[in-house]
């Protein structure tokens, strides 16, 4: 048996829909943002997979995870920030008692 | 044969630890597993023949991303109010479970175009090329330098303490 494009992508396809879960059903919002981590690594994996066995030599799969590297890094340290500023006004960082902004 | 073993390894690693994050009570827990998460896909990198991606992997997520998510759980002391789920748990599975299995269902019936060539074995002097030579992505490479710089600047003023 060998390992082909397919188990990364299925691979990638559990490992996304794990994130989805969690971004959608918890309270917590750190625990939200390490689900869109998650969710985002699974996305780099299929990039890299398809720039392995579509164009091994192109590499262009392998640019774009660096990008979506650099710009997950730049949201999780905005996101974070924004967790802190949140907690410090409220006391609290459940998703469901943020509601500031709710109508 | 290698390559078959590692590739479960890696994924049982990373589906169980991306588990543990989503279904730990304990929110710190679940941060540690987010790192073996993280380190099971840079394993994945290096299957892929992907080494310089497998190594800012682990610089960027394993040693930077995870340590600023451990300190902001140490910030907010939410350890008390733990993981919990909302009352969402059951359409969120729903969701999660159809969207998994149609991509599964995509993947299975696409006919993948597989190149049989060998990939590079060092892909660090090919994406230097990619990135800053001629027809590549100068311009990406110079924009993301103005998203860290104002990624920098509003994660200090939005943690700023205004009071004084």
């Amino acid at each position: 048996m060998t390992i082909g494009l397919e188990h990364y992508l299925i691979l990638s396809a559990i490992l996304f829909s794990i994130g989805l879960y969690g971004a959608l059903a918890k309270h917590n919002a750190i625990v939200i943002l390490m689900s869109i981590e998650i969710t985002l690594s699974a996305v780099n994996i299929a990039l890299v997979a398809f720039s392995r066995y579509i164009v091994p030599t192109a590499l262009t799969g392998q640019v774009f995870a660096l990008f979506a590297m650099a710009v997950a890094a730049a949201e999780t340290a905005v996101g974070l920030a924004i967790i802190i500023a949140i907690y410090r006004n409220k006391e609290t960082i459940d998703a469901n008692k943020i509601d500031l902004m709710k109508w | 044969m290698g390559q078959v073993i590692g590739f479960w390894i890696f994924a049982v690693t990373i589906i169980g630890a991306a588990l543990g994050v989503v279904l730990l009570k304990n929110v710190f827990r679940a941060a540690v597993l987010l790192i073996a998460c993280f380190l099971g896909v840079a394993g994945l990198f290096i299957l892929l023949n992907a080494d310089f991606l497998a190594a800012m992997q682990i610089l960027v997520y394993v040693g930077a991303i995870s340590i600023l998510v451990i300190l902001a759980i140490m910030l907010t002391r939410e350890m008390s109010v733990g993981n919990p789920s909302n009352k969402f748990t059951i359409p969120a599975f729903i969701i999660a479970a159809l969207f998994c299995s149609g991509i599964i269902w995509a993947v299975l019936n696409t006919n993948w175009q597989i190149s049989n060539v060998v990939p590079a074995a060092v892909t660090t002097a090919g994406l230097a090329d990619k990135l800053f030579g001629d027809n590549g992505y100068l311009l990406p490479v110079e924009i993301i330098p103005t998203v860290l710089l104002a990624t920098i600047l509003g994660a200090i003023v939005m943690v700023k303490d205004k009071k004084k």
